[in-house]
């Protein structure tokens, strides 16, 4: 009994230390896969680890760089940066947010709608990300919110930096910044990386082409954080850098005259300097308030702008598209004179009209001008005579050499929203209207109707690359140190009158590209624009200027909105009895003086009439200024070391 | 044959004492005090509430297992049914007057302490188990109405601890009772049995199981699909864990844990604290430690003659490691988190008392080695 008890214990034992061992075994087992488990964490693993913990541990918030200074070319600010006060609102930071927006509305003038909005952002992104309730505030409204700041936990005050524009005269070439949107996010990469609360963004003009130089780097402040986000200490701070600064060749004085001006029309004024093509000044009409925008603009002054029949977002400069009229007839006699159509002697009677190809081509002058040779053609722009021309010419060779002297493509490479206009030729009516070339068209054309158009920057590139004689310029607007070698050919030239260079050598040693086959034709038309801005009976003789200094050489034009029917033909209806929107554009292009060329400009006024009565008359305005202050921009030009 | 003599009055107190197995005890009180260290550096490297109370606590328990090792054997087998029903009436009491803490309800409330009486289960079913099957025969023990009151003894206790809901304590009490019964020998198909039933009815079991603890589970199959809300505890731990690297980042420096990444880092997930500041050599260190307290538990059941002494220290043996293995494979991404203390290490006084209870009975197993329990 007791030993069969025994025994039975002895077995039992048995089995229990054999399943024992069983459940060793399968512990060692368990054991090996833990162990491997922490080799492969902590050993294989561990720098992705180490990684993710830095990353919980650090936070970074990101801060808005300054954005580079844009000047003129007297280095006097034109878009640059201010200090402004904001508040910010660090919602995880809020004891009671609905409290907070209360109390905000008490202390700041703040709408529903704004406080909806806000609402909708904080329920959009991270606790700890903070949302700007107010950009730009005075400095009564942000005292008061300090003085109340122990009341609105999670509110900071920030003084922080925004763009600013001196005056609004050049508005359509600086542009303006205004909040990242969704669409710039996706079309600037470089923005990607710099997703920071109040951050601007060049919207057009140059703020919109420099815009990756101009934006900076983006400085952070990295901090360590806990779970809860709550910033338990700065770790690293890194400023930023701010943009690069740029320099234009625009001079803020002429800016803010021709403004003036221009005050009240639809109008735009460019002025080049002809030898290197820097842009003095450039100005569309009416301004807008570029600074409007930059701390988001408030709808009612948005529909203001957008529905002004005047546009004054566009920059009509370099993309209004007109008809450039009869300031095209230069380039009709040009390209007729170096195809060698016609001798400059040439008479043509005009009666005031012709028929040719089954329809009457009427001159703007229903008497007619008589008999007109080039010269008195261009000078009293008689269209009978550049009907003829054009006849002769066809417009093939004349588009070649509209081409060739800047119209039909974009003139500066600083803007997203110039346009190129159009020079028709047969091929372009093809390809783009689908259609063979009329002839009669070919009539439209040379006087400057018809299917061309063109910008006032491309006119008065067109005007300046006639007055320096005949040969290419880059027109620039961002100030380039490099000087232009045409100046120095010119001197050589003046100093050497006996030794004509070859055009090889031309070109190798001055880089000059002629756009002419014979200068002396070149002459001859600067000789018939002299005439008609300077001898009785020319279109804009009323506008001239006699002083030897400023006296300038011009071509009027104005392009047609609406033809005339026969009877306000017969009628003699004047433009001014037309309303606004049917009256012609009225254009004018001039280079000055008329001794020592330095200057070309172009006028465009949005349904002016006539050219002669409202375009020459604010060119003449102009002129007279832009040649007053070339001797100072010549010396700003010394003090810069630049040899011009 | 071999008439055993009835020895336990020829054992003088220095006897006992030597007998005592000190490299148990001193294992013991090393993790002790380096339980103590993780304590402090999870109140910031400040000596705060959770290490002052976790250093008492250890202290007073510690001396409880040297006291209690000293109880004969063949007290605990007299008393375990006792022991049993005491703790299960605790049990019982938890659902009547028990405390309830974010959502569950655990404890009593005791003029010292809050006890949590499933903690104290786990070893009373040990403890129940362990005499049962000391009785029963061989041939009895996989005979059906032998299996009744095992099978009812495991699951009332089971049953109430998920009802509280627990589910990590009552998977770990069922998991110490199942040891017993293997190791008293019932077959291999009982358990295949039960495991099929269990998968048969886990579907109603679960649609018992409270919305979180559905999530957790879930959460455990795919941690990264929900990183900021039931993911984020395994997520977190992982980072800690892994950025530890080799040596760690140093006592006090672990940013996890210290700027609050680390959820539960007192209780669950002291092991991840640990493993973050003191790297791979420190987990590797830990592991021999709780590697040694098991192994000497395991040889105090090959010396011990008894069935009951070596059916509990077996037991126990393999429910320590259970615990241990449950709680690292919880921290380390392994299992799903189901909320289970890390042996000594973990701060809380009911798993501590429980598991220097364990102890202290398996070190008398250990001083009356030769003592008959019948």
């Amino acid at each position: 009994m007791f030993n069969s008890g025994s025994g039975n214990t002895v077995i039992k034992s048995k089995l229990i230390s054999r399943r024992m061992f069983l459940l060793t075994t399968a512990k060692a087992i368990v054991v090996v896969g833990v162990l491997g488990r922490l080799i492969s964490l902590q050993i294989n693993e561990s720098k992705k680890y180490k990684t993710l913990s830095d990353k919980n541990r650090f936070r970074e918030w990101k801060l808005a760089p300054e954005r580079g200074v844009i000047s003129d070319y007297f280095n006097r600010e034109m878009a640059s940066n201010r200090q402004v006060y904001q508040i910010h609102l660090i919602p995880e930071n809020t004891q009671n947010i609905e409290e907070i927006f209360f109390r905000l509305k008490s202390i700041l003038n703040i709408t529903d709608k704004k406080i909806f909005y806000l609402r909708k952002k904080i329920a959009k992104q991270k606790p700890w990300e903070p949302v700007i309730i107010s950009d730009n505030l005075n400095w009564s409204e942000f005292s008061r919110v300090n003085l109340f700041l122990h009341e609105l936990q999670g509110i900071e005050p920030i003084v922080s930096v925004a763009r600013v524009y001196k005056d609004n005269s050049s508005a359509h070439i600086l542009g303006y910044v205004s909040q990242v949107s969704a669409k710039d996010l996706k079309e600037k990469e470089y923005l990607q990386e710099m997703a920071v609360p109040g951050i601007a963004v060049g919207k057009t003009g140059l703020e919109k082409r420099l815009d990756k130089e101009i934006i900076g780097t983006v400085g952070f402040q990295r901090y360590e954080v806990n779970a809860y986000g709550k910033r338990i200490k700065q770790i690293q701070v890194d400023q930023g850098q701010s943009g690069s600064n740029f320099k234009t060749t625009l001079d803020l004085d002429l800016q803010q005259y021709t403004t003036e001006i221009l005050e009240g029309k639809a109008a735009s004024v460019c002025v080049m300097d002809i030898y290197n093509g820097d842009i003095v000044t450039m100005v569309s009409s009416p301004v807008y308030d570029p600074n409007k925008f930059v701390h988001g603009i408030d709808k009612a002054t948005w529909k203001n702008l957008i529905n002004n029949e005047k546009k004054p977002l566009t920059n009509k400069a370099i993309s209004g598209l007109y008809p450039p009229g009869s300031t095209i007839k230069t380039i009709v006699a040009l390209s007729a004179l170096e195809n060698k159509i016609v001798r400059p002697l040439k008479a043509v009677k005009c009666t005031g009209k012709i028929e040719m190809f089954g329809e009457k081509f009427h001159c703007w002058k229903k008497k007619g001008h008589g008999v007109v040779n080039m010269r008195s053609a261009i000078k009293r722009s008689c269209d009978v005579y550049f009907y003829e021309i054009a006849r002769r010419l066809g417009v093939d060779r004349l588009s070649e050499t509209a081409k060739k002297f800047g119209l039909g493509k974009k003139v500066l490479n600083n803007f997203s929203e110039e346009r190129s206009g159009v020079v028709p030729n047969t091929k372009w009516k093809k390809k783009f209207i689908g259609q063979n070339w009329y002839l009669g068209e070919t009539l439209h054309s040379g006087i400057g109707q018809g299917y061309f158009q063109s910008t006032p920057i491309q006119l008065c590139l067109m005007t300046a690359q006639i007055a320096n004689g005949g040969f290419k310029i880059k027109p620039r607007i961002l100030f380039d140190k490099n000087k232009n070698n045409l100046k120095d050919y010119l001197k050589f030239k003046n100093e050497n009158p006996n030794q004509p260079l070859p055009e090889d050598l031309l070109v190798s040693n001055f880089d000059l590209e002629p756009l002419f086959k014979n200068q002396e034709n070149i002459k001859i038309i600067k000789d018939a624009m002299y005439s008609s801005s300077n001898e009785p009976g020319g279109t804009s003789y009323s506008s001239r200027l006699e002083d030897k200094k400023f006296t300038f050489a011009g071509k009027t034009g104005s392009s047609q909105i609406k033809r005339f029917t026969e009877a306000q033909r017969e009628a003699e209806v004047k433009q001014s009895d037309l309303e606004y929107k049917n009256r012609d554009h009225a254009l004018f292009v001039a280079y000055a003086p008329v001794s020592d060329p330095k200057y070309a400009i172009s006028v465009v006024v949005e349904h002016g009439g006539s050219g002669s009565k409202s375009a020459a008359p604010i060119a003449k305005k102009v002129i007279k200024k832009v040649l007053e202050r070339h001797s100072l921009r010549q010396s700003s030009n010394q003090l810069i070391g630049e040899s011009i | 044959m071999f008439q055993p003599r009835s020895i336990q009055s020829n054992l003088s107190f220095k006897d006992k004492l030597f007998s005592i197995d000190y490299v148990l005890v001193i294992s013991i009180l090393i993790l002790g005090i380096v339980s103590m260290f993780a304590m402090y550096s999870t109140d910031g490297g400040e000596f705060k509430y959770h290490t002052e109370s976790h250093i008492i606590r250890f202290s007073v328990f510690f001396i409880m297992f040297f006291i209690l090792s000293f109880i004969q054997i063949r007290f605990w087998h007299s008393t375990s049914y006792i022991i049993y029903i005491i703790f299960f009436i605790l049990l019982l009491g938890v659902k009547y007057f028990g405390l309830t803490s974010s959502g569950s309800q655990r404890w009593l409330n005791f003029y010292f302490m809050n006890l949590q009486p499933s903690e104290l289960m786990k070893i009373g079913l040990i403890l129940f188990l362990a005499k049962y099957y000391h009785r029963i025969s061989l041939e009895n023990v996989n005979r059906l109405r032998f299996l009744f009151l095992p099978v009812s003894a495991l699951i009332a206790p089971v049953l109430l601890v998920i009802m509280q809901p627990d589910l990590g304590t009552s998977i770990l009490i069922a998991a110490g009772g199942l040891i017993v019964a293997w190791l008293a020998g019932v077959r291999a198909k009982f358990f295949a049995y039960s495991t099929l039933m269990f998968i048969l009815f886990l579907p109603v079991a679960i649609s018992f199981l409270k919305p979180y603890q559905k999530a957790r589970i879930l959460t455990f199959l795919n941690p990264e699909k929900d990183p900021l809300g039931a993911g984020y505890q395994i997520i977190q731990s992982k980072i800690a864990i892994g950025s530890g690297g080799l040596f760690g980042k140093g006592f006090l420096n672990g940013s996890q844990s210290y700027l609050d990444y680390l959820p539960e880092k007192h209780t669950d997930f002291i092991f991840t604290l640990f493993s973050e500041e003191f790297g791979f050599f420190g987990s590797v260190f830990i592991l021999i430690l709780y590697g040694v307290i098991i192994s000497r538990i395991v040889k105090i059941g090959n010396i011990t003659r008894s069935n009951f002494g070596k059916l509990y220290c077996y037991s126990f043996a393999t429910a320590f490691f259970i615990y241990v293995v449950v709680n690292m494979g919880m921290v380390l991404g392994l299992l799903p988190i189901v909320g289970s203390p890390l042996p000594i290490m973990s701060y809380g006084g009911s798993s501590m008392m429980a598991i220097m209870l364990g102890l202290s009975i398996a070190m008398s197993c250990r001083i009356y080695k030769d003592t008959p329990v019948n």
